[in-house]
């Protein structure tokens, strides 16, 4: 230990002492939280191994597509997945936008159902909840560090998809201009531009999903029936979003949008489509975030 | 502070109650009034409202009716604003198994709105240090005995300089030697001029380190006081046993003594201020012979069931 310890004569004389009463600033207290909580987040061994396996998985997807690479002159038009795989073939970047959206359906989901999940039933469950709130960390504070700790992990997942899947590409795969779903070509960097503008979208996506995710959680102490909760619910969303007769109700499904992310892939882009996937994730954002804030900030802790 | 002299209230709470969603009330117009500087033992059996009323006075739990005030400050409004000179460990300690004793009360630290970042490190060793866990500081919490949990926990109420302590059974759990540590550490926050606030179960605990105490029963709180007040609830009583329990009767009641008792060649009436050895004298001058003569002064214990009820009868 450090040697102002050792040198310190026990008591709370000392305590006080030690403590000069000045209290920090606000923001610097709340960013010292932040960190606190993303470190609690990013250090947990769980959470370590998730982001390892969204690691893992473009380097899975990218060697297997190298092994029994499509042949490019199936090179077409159409939508979807196959594009993508007709295209890496000639180009690598593509191998992103694979990456992205095969891990898009259930593991990026699950990534951050799992962090989401455990934000508050974890800390109810330890009993830690308690001991938060009477430091005090404040309801609606501890709240929205958790939050923006779930985002930022959101955030870290997509890009560790993406910049794997990026680097992979270039290495595996040709790199040059990139064509377009609508059929042009534009320069490797404007390509790139758009790639990350992708990724960007789908990290807003999941961060719908974190809000979703922490109203769960706050209903519960058992991390694990939330994470399941927000799996059910996402699965759910996907299976009935599938289904031609729910057609009226699938615009306002959570994961409706998500694929919307092609639009980025147009030229010109699809800025209604964009727009409305965007305020899709907004609403949810609000509607959760609002739903936790009310159940947290009004009920009892238990634990 | 002296008895009986209103000073400023550490704790005070009016009409504090808390109804549960299926309409059981764990906590009943409790009043509770606990004098800055004095260790006030929250004595009652367990379910008698002693947790949801600490779960109350620290914002945890939203009370049904009724308020309450730490230092002055009404909760759970003032939660944000007076906490950070409270210290507590409610129900148990509680920290993540993952991260080691230091790095827990670094959370804990970070979480504090108030704490001063720069102090952080200092603050920490000497909150350890003063429970003993300097040397297991870098351990994970996972691998703590539950005496090193129990203390990690106090560790983190002493994290800031603190005018309250709320205990919450610190001693739940610990084997005689960590019982004795807390005891002491109560006796040190204490000197230090810190008001305690100890709820136990436990009565030598009390008996032992509380100036004054106040006892719930099926959440209410049906005394509260000093110690001594406590105890002049109930008098000493005298037992004599003797063969001729009339002729003692007839001494007893010669003596005006209150409330006589007799049954199986023993005598019993309440002392008041008659000295013992009045009654002895007494029973010697009318020739009664007595075989054991006894001043019975009850025990915390005899106390504490008196006001609590007898072991399993939980009136609910």
């Amino acid at each position: 230990m450090s040697a102002e310890v050792t040198d310190a004569p026990a008591g709370l004389a000392t305590a006080r002492q030690a403590d000069d009463g000045q209290p920090p600033q606000a923001v610097r207290a709340y960013l010292r939280f932040f960190g606190s909580e993303l470190r609690l987040v990013f250090r947990r061994r769980r959470n370590q191994l998730l982001l390892l396996v969204v690691f893992g998985f473009p380097l899975l997807i990218g060697i297997g597509l190298k092994i029994a690479a499509p042949h490019p002159d199936n090179n077409g038009g159409g939508n979807g997945p196959a594009v993508f795989f007709n295209q890496l073939a000639g180009n690598g970047v593509f191998l992103t936008l694979i990456a992205l959206q095969a891990l898009l359906i259930l593991v990026l989901p699950l990534v951050v159902a799992v962090v989401a999940g455990d934000s508050v039933a974890g800390e109810a469950g330890y009993g830690t909840l308690r001991y938060l709130l009477t430091r005090p960390a404040g309801r609606v504070r501890a709240l929205s560090v958790k939050y923006l700790a779930i985002v930022t992990f959101g955030f870290a997942a997509t890009f560790i998809i993406g910049i794997t899947a990026l680097l992979l590409g270039v290495i595996l795969f040709p790199v040059g201009p990139v064509t377009l779903l609508s059929g042009t070509t534009v320069s490797l960097s404007a390509g790139l531009v758009r790639v990350l503008l992708v990724a960007l979208y789908i990290a807003a996506a999941m961060a719908a999903v974190g809000a979703i995710g922490l109203a769960i959680s706050t209903l519960t102490e058992h991390a694990i029936g939330a994470i399941a909760a927000i799996m059910v619910l996402v699965v759910t969303s996907e299976v009935v979003d599938q289904v031609p007769q729910f057609a009226v109700v699938a615009p306002y499904l959570p994961t409706h949008w998500w694929n919307s992310f092609d639009a980025l892939l147009r030229t010109p882009v699809d800025t209604t489509t964009l727009w409305h996937g965007l305020l899709s994730f907004a609403v949810y954002i609000v509607v959760f975030g609002a739903f936790a804030w009310a159940k947290f900030t009004s009920s009892d802790v238990t634990s | 502070m002296a008895d009986g002299v209103p000073g400023p209230l550490a704790i005070a709470s009016s009409g504090l109650t808390k109804r549960f969603r299926g309409g059981q009330i764990a906590v009943d117009h409790v009043d509770l009034a606990v004098p800055a500087g004095s260790v006030y033992g929250f004595l009652g059996p367990n379910g008698s409202g002693k947790t949801t009323t600490i779960r109350m006075l620290l914002g945890l739990a939203y009370p049904t009716s009724g308020t309450a005030a730490l230092l002055g400050t009404p909760m759970p409004d003032g939660a944000v604003r007076v906490l950070s000179r409270v210290g507590s460990l409610v129900e148990g300690p509680a920290f993540f198994p993952f991260l080691s004793g230091w790095e827990n009360l670094a959370r804990c630290d970070a979480a504090d709105r108030t704490a001063d970042p720069r102090t952080a490190k200092a603050r920490i060793g000497i909150a350890l240090e003063r429970v003993g866990l300097l040397a297991a500081a870098r351990k994970r919490y996972r691998n703590y005995s539950l005496g090193m949990k129990q203390r990690l926990a106090i560790a983190a109420g002493l994290l800031r300089p603190r005018d309250l302590i709320i205990l919450d059974e610190p001693t739940n759990g610990l084997d005689p030697q960590g019982t004795r540590e807390v005891r002491a550490l109560v006796r040190q926050i204490a000197a230090d001029g810190i008001t305690v606030f100890v709820s136990s179960h436990l009565l030598a605990e009390v008996d032992q380190v509380c100036t004054h105490v106040g006892v719930m029963r099926t959440g209410q709180l049906v005394f509260q006081g000093s110690l001594p007040d406590l105890r002049r609830t109930h008098a000493p009583r005298v037992s004599v046993k003797t063969a001729d329990v009339e002729a003692a009767a007839t001494v007893f009641a010669k003596l005006e003594l209150a409330d006589p008792q007799a049954a199986n060649g023993v005598i019993t009436a309440e002392l008041g201020q008659t000295e013992p050895e009045r009654v002895t004298a007494e029973l010697v001058h009318a020739g009664v012979g007595v075989r054991e003569l006894v001043v019975e002064t009850p025990s915390l214990e005899e106390l504490f069931v008196g006001l609590t009820g007898e072991g399993f009868d939980v009136e609910r």
